[in-house]
């Protein structure tokens, strides 16, 4: 059974969002490493260099540096794309603040770059037909609001449901066209985003107790989940939600 | 910005419900109320946010004792 892997990305095109750092980056790393060619993208072309860096097969991958929250940008990205074996969006922002904080500009701040800039990418990139037949989507969601309420995280809890939501329906209205959506569904993961400082390191440890494994999750673990759903393994599932979280759910 | 510890302390002490604003002064030890919460906490971190600009840390609450200690953290960084 030499070479069997079901696994394998072996000369997919992936579209990657948010590859300059955390999931998106892992993400890149474990695909390059399965086989597929890359399309990296980020607002942030320092954090690109890096991850291209970090690939397998470097040759085989391209970065496109855009904001996704800007209309002509998304165009002009899906301009630059031929066809698509696989996307992962991946980009995301929070800032936690309680329902009495709830603000104009941070709400339409986390709500664009969540979960609008993934729906208008994923409608332009349906509705200009750039996914071969046998394609895959897969949303980087989160635990957060759609399966866990915490104190401070309205605001990105809402962005994440809205994604879980639009996930099921891109999944529905796809199937018939061999194009399968799927999300992954994180726990808390080491990433520039749990980092951030509105928790103290005090704070996280008394949280990762919370978790049945009693850590965090590292980007690698949500990478491979990502990578399940991109290869051919997962051949029959869309319109699922797969959660990374350590059992952090269980409770 | 003038920042007076005055009225530092009335936004701080509009975080709580319970507990009245005559119990909360300059040399109060806010962890130590009865009503603190990790809610209040970020609520704290919020009000600062949108009265002083400034982003605390969580480590900036952790490290302060009095309201007096947060107003001097909360100054430094106006």
């Amino acid at each position: 059974m030499e070479g069997y892997n079901p696994f394998s990305l072996d000369g997919k095109v992936v579209l990657v969002t948010g590859a300059a750092g955390g999931i998106g980056r892992a993400t890149a790393i474990e695909c390059s490493k399965l086989g597929a060619h890359l399309i990296l993208t980020d607002i942030n072309e320092e954090g690109l260099k890096v991850t291209l860096e970090q690939l397998e097969n470097q040759e085989a991958h391209r970065y496109i540096i855009a904001n996704l929250t800007a209309d002509e940008e998304i165009d002009k990205l899906v301009g630059e794309i031929d066809k698509l074996d696989g996307f992962v969006s991946n980009a995301g922002v929070t800032k936690p603040a309680p329902v009495k904080f709830v603000n104009r500009t941070d709400l339409e701040r986390i709500m664009s770059i969540n979960a609008m800039a993934p729906m208008y990418l994923t409608q332009r990139l349906l509705r200009k037909k750039k996914f071969w037949k046998n394609s895959s989507i897969v949303f980087t969601v989160s635990i957060g609001g759609v399966y866990t309420t915490v104190f401070g995280n309205a605001m990105y809890g809402s962005s994440k449901g809205a994604l879980q939501v639009f996930m099921k329906n891109v999944a529905l209205e796809s199937a018939m066209n061999g194009i399968r959506c799927n999300s992954v569904n994180p726990g808390m993961i080491n990433t520039g985003l749990v980092k951030s400082g509105t928790y103290s390191e005090e704070d996280r440890q008394k949280d990762m107790q919370t978790y049945p494994m009693k850590r965090y999750g590292e980007p690698r673990e949500v990478a491979l989940g990502i990578v399940y759903l991109l290869s051919d393994a997962s051949s029959f599932v869309t319109g699922h939600s797969l959660i990374i979280d350590g059992g952090k759910t269980l409770y | 910005m003038i920042m007076e510890l005055k009225d530092f302390i009335e936004n701080f002490s509009a975080q709580f419900d319970d507990t009245d604003a005559s119990e909360i002064k300059a040399g109060t030890e806010f962890k130590e109320l009865d009503e603190w919460s990790s809610l209040i906490a970020l609520s704290v971190i919020a009000m600062v946010d949108e009265e002083y600009e400034v982003i605390l840390k969580g480590e900036d609450i952790r490290n302060s004792a009095t309201v007096e200690d947060l107003f001097n953290v909360v100054k430094a960084k106006v």
